[in-house]
């Protein structure tokens, strides 16, 4: 008598049969009936034709019956619409049942049914629930609301669920403040605004009393949201780590990593001297460590977090290393993991027992875990320079072996040696060599054949070796073409008398009878550089290499600290930020870690507060990253389009950066070893003929500051109040945060200067690779703001360096309306990739030397302007009298035309002159008598009345400043 | 966003984009057999097709062994975590960022209940007891929320099925739906139900420790840890509680307790001090880590070589006793996966018989107890496949043993004492150590 005999009716008739069964009189019957029906919903058939069957065993006492036709309800009320509500009627009594059981089971099922119609009648019933005095029942309705907030949002928050869910984080029972928080999280992530989960101290220490008494599912959810929270200094920062460091010693591992999560987080604000600092440390290990004895699959997502844990804080698994150690009944996956660890925490003290791993794992018998294995001793020798020769040795043994797909991996992780180590390894040459006619793989014969190419004057029969690659050309892969071409040319500049015949060949090879373009490209280069000057193409093509870094794949570490925020999750597993695989971005809040502050500091002024939330400081005008990116795109920064330029700022820039481009698309996808032969090398530009010149070389010639703002030095000159000093410039600000623009962080300002408008820039590289090729373009703006040179940025900027560079603004550029209108989107472009960001500039940097009004032509104005022009503002706080105001205004060239006592308040008038010739006329009101009373009154008048909201802003601005 | 942008995007993501959607509310389980069949679904919020688990039968394709398929699979819409535990895929379908873990570890809760309520777990038994099963699940997950997950408090939800509960339901009509809340769910230990009534109160205690070790060639150790729980079986009246002490807690640095065990306690005085569930339930467990000594209690003497110029290879192994305190290894498994150029082995054991499977050239020789006088061996021949050359690697020696009474550690119980209750309870306290992952290299 088991429940498989509900399987066995799959005769024609079934439905019918069920039918009749479900509408039978005697109890029993509609049971097993019901039974039957879900039994075929497991299996995945469609039942859905018996609904109103079912609904109408809904209304029984037998508690069994009821769970079975709830349980066919939520997978098939949404199907049946019309049908649902007729057990609308069923829930609404269920919930007043006396049975704790039946009510949480009915606001359970009611949250399941996913029927717009069906929702607001459950409002009521839900509401009693959430206040119900069984907490089971509380609990259960904590859930339904971000049940229901998911079918129908707004009519939860009309109802005021949302506040109902918030009182529940102060229940008295921790299951209900669990579920209220794995509620409101729930709901918070589809409303990144509507910060639901305000946390305050007061929250928090609710929220970590609960974390000792509610469920351990309870506690992922309540240690997920401690995580978000931003402490306010290192004192509060370590008691929350205090409170959360038991959790560490739960049996569930999604607790131990989530509480792993909060600790990395928070210990980022703490002191590295301090003692509690290194007792953390020391704390966090063994859990990490239990997390490898757990089940395969757990191991593996615990191993991809501790891949990041490690790389961020490798003081803490330093002396773990034999954890790691593969086991060769290890599934796959754990191997390949466990395999990455352990290079990342390969150091000299412990890299004689890893090699002697590594070797061992070589001979197994799984090729891919083989191959990598192969890989890590490459990249051993690579990181720990003293166990590079014992590396070398390793690897010619196992080349030995002669296994194909052993020998291909070592030649290919040798190429790196060579790399990194030059001049010191070439003796092994001959070994690999020996093995040229087994490589079968691309990889492996690009890398064999680059060794060729870079050390031919080492190899006698060099031009044998290569033309015996020549034979199959066309069937290589790109890459191994590349390569071949590339290797031959550097036999050729180092062999010039024998290889002539070769270097002809392979370039018409490339060039004429090849259909891919990025081969055909560099066979015309290095053809053109051949013939035009071969001394140029000796220093190009042999110039010395930067050496490889030492680890290649570390990650970036913004990226690395972005994912911090994110371990446990599946970010965490992908080692990519979430936004990158959220689709559509909905709800993606950027986590950054808290930055560490000094206890004394701290403690002393609690008012600056650490600028942990950079986003707080920009203007909340800026739009966000995606509205911004529609609008740019037409500047087409990226990979050369067809079709006209977009009339972008200044004309030559479009084209300098088309090439840029251009060049870069040409060179980015090829091994490393053209690229750094050739690419970014900027005297290769200049010979080849059918190029655009180069980046370096196509300065347009500068027109100098636009023709408006010379004749504006000239008349302050003759005018003689001429500024000296130049306008008010705003400290910098970050503008581009690194997070954002893969390691490019750029900070700026405006200034005015004698006439000429510059944006004063700071670049920093916080990424780990050297970033080049920059430029930059604005998109139309108000006042046609645009770039009077190119941005020069003179020497690659190599990781963690930064650069100051101030570049020259002109209006002349084109004009589209802003909204604000001071608003200036800025794509910038460098060797990776392009970046947008929008910024505010101050108007007063618009404000030309020669904005002085006559008297009677200022008179004539301000009548002239109708007064619905006028605007009136306040200016508060400011205790400057009349001259110093004057001064200082004058400095940013508003100039005052004449001042008034007027029962004892100064009046000053004023004019200014925008760039686009717009004139704006002030009536400052000072009340010099009354020191209490510090503000200042300003009327602007204006043809263009929409500027003086912006023209008030500079005012403030330079008065406070 | 525009087209455009977003395929600038795209070309840069290579990984698979999923749909932002609720938090854990999408939650789908699928049960596949090793053939490759799905023979359960359940969904929690909408009905996901089951052409989502196309996606899984390709990655188990892939996979050389059920063992390698990777627990999570990205698809287009929806990211897959699977757990493969008694022959069985349990895949969950999840469409947006959820802490994996968190899924993963709920998988094998949802085995772990099965076990506990079927015996086994097997696709008979679910497809047997599939109504039992939709409850269960039903209980254990809402909205993606876990909702009772410790089986004491699920068996009074869901009474598991037995001959005689299915013969009395059937005759007087009764369910196997509880009726009544769970009583202890709510109060200050969820895990204990009151009004636990025996006749006989007993508290037994197994301390079973699994050693993790690999040997070298040379018998030297590379690697060795201790896996160590402590198991419990708590069968007495009212609300006891109870603290034990060890003779050495110093060994115990890296635990994770039951969530009964008061932490602080622990913390301050090294004391294990708890109100017990009901019935069976796993204290504590902890690791030995490699730091610590870690005394291994056999050795493994080998001799295996696959000569280049015969086709005829030697093959010699011999298993004894080290550090055993005294005490009889027995139970010893010997296993051994030889490479695929091996045709079949001529083997004579001294004790005990072996098999060797020319399918799958996996060697395993059931030894039974190790005698120091006599020490086990088994000695023979190997033949090789004519005409390939000398195999590259060599095989992996895996080795399965169990001493009775022994903890390897060290561990010791010093005392058990009862509060809160009256009567005096039976007490015992077992020790035991196994091999967990032991493998010995050539």
């Amino acid at each position: 008598m088991t429940d498989s005999k509900y399987f066995t009716t799959t005769k024609k008739g079934e439905i019918f049969e069920l039918k009749a069964e479900l509408n039978s009189d005697k109890k029993e019957k509609k049971k097993e009936a019901v039974k039957k029906v879900i039994a075929s919903m497991t299996v995945g058939k469609d039942v859905s034709a018996l609904f109103p069957d079912v609904v109408n065993c809904m209304q029984t006492d037998n508690l069994e019956l009821k769970k079975l036709v709830y349980l066919y309800l939520m997978n098939y009320a949404k199907s049946q619409p019309d049908m649902a509500i007729m057990a609308v009627n069923t829930f609404v009594k269920d919930c007043e049942d006396p049975n704790p059981l039946i009510r949480a089971l009915a606001v359970r099922t009611m949250g399941c049914i996913r029927v717009d119609k069906i929702t607001e009648y459950l409002c009521e019933p839900l509401r009693k629930c959430l206040k119900d005095e069984d907490p089971y029942v509380r609990k259960t309705a904590a859930v339904c609301v971000a049940k229901l907030h998911d079918i129908n949002a707004q009519l939860v928050e009309d109802q005021g669920f949302l506040d109902t869910l918030k009182d529940l984080i102060s229940d008295s029972n921790p299951m209900v403040v669990a579920n209220a928080v794995a509620a409101l999280s729930e709901i918070a992530e589809s409303h990144p605004s509507s910060n639901l989960l305000d946390l305050n101290p007061q929250s928090i220490n609710k929220l970590l009393t609960a974390l000792n008494e509610c469920t351990e599912w309870g506690q992922i959810f309540i240690l997920d949201c401690l995580a978000n929270y931003m402490p306010k200094d290192d004192r509060e920062a370590q008691s929350i780590c205090e409170r959360v460091t038991p959790r560490l010693s739960h049996a569930n591992s999604a607790v131990v990593l989530s509480a792993v999560k909060v600790l990395m987080k928070f210990m980022e604000m703490l002191s590295k001297d301090l003692d509690y600092y290194g007792t953390l440390l020391k704390k966090l290990a063994p859990p990490l460590v239990t997390l490898l004895s757990a089940e395969p699959e757990l191991q593996y997502v615990a191993l991809r977090n501790i891949n990041l844990i490690v790389q961020k804080r490798p003081e803490i698994l330093k002396h773990e290393m034999k954890v790691f150690f593969v086991k060769y009944n290890d599934p796959i996956y754990v191997k390949l993991e466990k395999l990455d660890i352990m290079i990342r925490l390969a150091s000299q003290a412990n890299i004689a027992q890893v090699l002697a791993e590594l070797k061992e794992y070589a001979t197994e018998v799984d090729v891919d875990f083989v191959r990598k294995a192969v890989r890590a001793i490459g990249r051993c020798a690579i990181k720990v320079e003293q166990s590079a020769e014992r590396c070398v040795s390793t690897l010619l043994d196992l080349i030995q072996t002669k296994v194909n797909y052993v020998v291909q991996e070592a030649i290919v992780v040798i190429k790196d040696i060579f790399r990194k180590y030059p001049n010191k390894y070439e003796s092994v040459i001959a070994t690999l060599c020996e093995n040229l006619d087994s490589l079968d793989e691309p990889e492996a014969r690009a890398a064999m054949i680059w060794i060729v190419g870079e050390y031919a004057e080492r190899i006698d029969n060099a031009d044998e070796l290569l033309e015996s690659f020549l034979e199959g050309f066309h069937d290589e892969s790109t890459q191994v073409q590349l390569q071949l071409l590339t290797a031959i040319v550097k036999l050729f500049l180092k062999k010039p008398t024998e290889t002539q015949e070769l270097v002809q060949q392979v370039l018409s090879l490339a060039t004429q009878d090849s259909d891919n373009p990025d081969l055909r490209d560099r066979g015309y280069i290095y053809w053109r550089l051949l013939s035009t000057d071969p001394v140029a193409a000796k220093e190009v093509v042999l110039a010395e290499k930067p050496l490889i870094s030492e680890e290649t794949d570390l990650i970036e570490p913004t990226l690395l600290d972005e994912l911090i925020c994110h371990i446990g999750t599946l970010a965490s597993v992908y080692h990519k930020p979430p936004g990158a695989f959220v689709e559509g971005g909905r709800g993606v809040v950027h986590k950054s870690l808290p930055p560490r502050t000094g206890s004394s500091e701290s403690a002393e002024s609690p008012d600056t507060a650490p600028a942990g939330v950079p986003a707080a400081d920009q203007p909340s005008v800026i739009p966000t990253q995606g509205d911004l990116l529609g609008d740019l795109l037409n500047l087409d920064l990226g990979p050369p389009v067809s079709g006209p330029p977009v009339a972008t700022s200044s004309v030559q820039m479009g084209a300098v950066d088309l090439l840029g481009g251009g060049l870069d698309s040409l060179m980015g996808d090829e091994s490393e070893g053209l690229r750094s032969d050739v690419g970014g090398s900027p005297a290769m530009g200049g010979g080849s003929g059918g190029f655009a010149p180069a980046p370096g070389t196509a300065v347009p010639s500068n027109t100098g500051a636009p023709l408006g703002s010379g004749l504006g030095d000239l008349f302050d000159l003759t005018g003689g109040v001429g500024t000296l000093s130049g306008s008010y410039v705003a400290p910098k600000t970050v503008w581009l945060p690194a997070m954002k623009a893969k390691g490019l962080e750029i900070s700026g300002t405006f200034s005015r200067q004698v006439g000429s408008i510059s944006m004063d820039l700071v670049l920093t590289n916080k990424a780990l690779q050297v970033m080049s090729d920059f430029a930059i373009q604005f998109n139309r703006n108000s006042f046609g703001l645009a770039p009077a040179a190119p941005l020069q940025v003179h020497a690659p900027l190599a990781p963690n360096q930064s650069v100051e560079i101030s570049l020259p603004l002109n209006t002349v550029g084109s004009v589209m309306k802003m909204d604000p209108l001071n608003n200036l989107q800025v794509a910038v472009k460098n060797n990776i990739d392009v970046f947008y960001f929008s910024t505010l500039y101050p108007l007063h940097i618009l404000f030309v030397e020669d904005g002085k009004m006559e008297r009677q032509m200022f008179l004539a104005t301000w009548k002239d302007i109708p007064n619905e022009n006028e605007t009136q503002f306040q200016i508060k706080d400011c205790s400057l009298n009349a001259d110093s105001v004057s001064s200082k205004l004058q400095g940013s060239n508003i100039f005052t035309i004449a001042k008034r006592n007027v029962e004892g308040q100064d009046m000053l008038y004023q004019s200014l002159k925008l760039t686009n010739g717009i004139w704006v006329l002030a009536e400052l009101r000072i009340q010099p008598s009354n020191p209490s009373f510090t503000d200042l009154e300003l009327s602007l008048k204006c043809r263009a009345p929409e500027v003086s909201q912006y023209v008030y802003q500079a005012y403030e601005t330079i008065l406070k400043n | 966003m525009t087209q455009k942008s977003r395929d600038r995007l795209c070309e840069h993501e290579t990984s698979v984009l999923i749909a932002q959607r609720n938090h854990l509310a999408e939650f789908s389980l699928f049960l596949i057999n090793a053939a490759g069949d799905i023979f359960l679904e359940k969904h929690w919020k909408s009905v996901v097709s089951r052409s989502v688990c196309d996606y899984f039968f390709e990655a188990q394709e892939r996979a050389s062994e059920a063992e390698n398929v990777p627990p999570v699979i990205p698809t287009p819409h929806h990211y897959l975590l699977s757990v493969y535990r008694h022959k069985i895929f349990f895949v969950a379908v999840i469409q947006s960022e959820v802490p994996p873990l968190f899924v993963i570890e709920f998988l094998h809760r949802v085995v772990d209940t099965f076990q506990d309520y079927f015996g086994v777990c097997s696709e008979v038994i679910i497809k047997d007891n599939v109504v039992v099963v939709y409850e269960v699940l039903e209980e254990m997950l809402d909205n993606g929320f876990p909702l009772a997950t410790e089986s004491n408090i699920l068996k009074e939800l869901i009474k598991p099925p037995t001959i005689l509960r299915t013969v009395v339901n059937t005759i007087t009509g009764s369910t196997n739906v509880g009726d009544q809340l769970p009583t202890g769910q709510l109060s200050v230990v969820p895990w204990r139900r009151t009004g636990v009534k025996y006749t006989n109160n007993e508290a037994y205690f197994d301390v079973i420790e699994e050693i993790d070790a690999i040997i070298d060639k040379s018998g030297s150790t590379i690697t060795a840890e201790i896996q160590g729980v402590i198991d419990a079986c708590v069968k007495l009246t009212g609300m006891p509680d109870l603290t034990l002490s060890f003779m050495n807690p110093r060994l115990l640095d890296d635990v994770s307790f039951h969530p009964c065990v008061r932490f602080k306690r622990w913390e301050s005085e090294r004391i294990l001090s708890f109100i017990p569930p009901d019935g069976n339930f796993r204290l504590l467990s902890y690791h030995v880590s490699a730091q610590n000594l870690v005394a291994i209690p056999v050795y493994v003497k080998h001799n295996i070589s696959f000569r280049d110029s015969s086709s005829l290879g030697r093959f010699e192994i011999t298993v004894g006793p080290k550090q055993t305190m005294g005490k009889t290894v027995e139970g010893v498994m010997v296993t051994s996966q030889m490479p695929k150029s091996v045709l079949n082995m001529t083997l004579t054991p001294s004790q005990g018989t072996h098999v060797f499977d020319p399918v799958t050239k996996l060697l395993s020789w059931d030894v039974g107890k190790i005698n120091p006088q006599k020490l086990p061996s088994l000695k023979g021949s190997v033949s090789l496949q004519a005409g390939t050359s000398k195999p590259d690697e060599n095989p992996t020696i895996n080795l399965q043993f169990k001493i009775q009474q022994l903890a390897i550690s060290g561990l010791k119980v010093n005392r058990l004492d009862m509060y809160g209750e009256k009567y005096k309870p039976f007490k015992g306290i077992k020790y035991m150590t196994k091999a967990g992952k032991f493998q010995v290299r050539t």
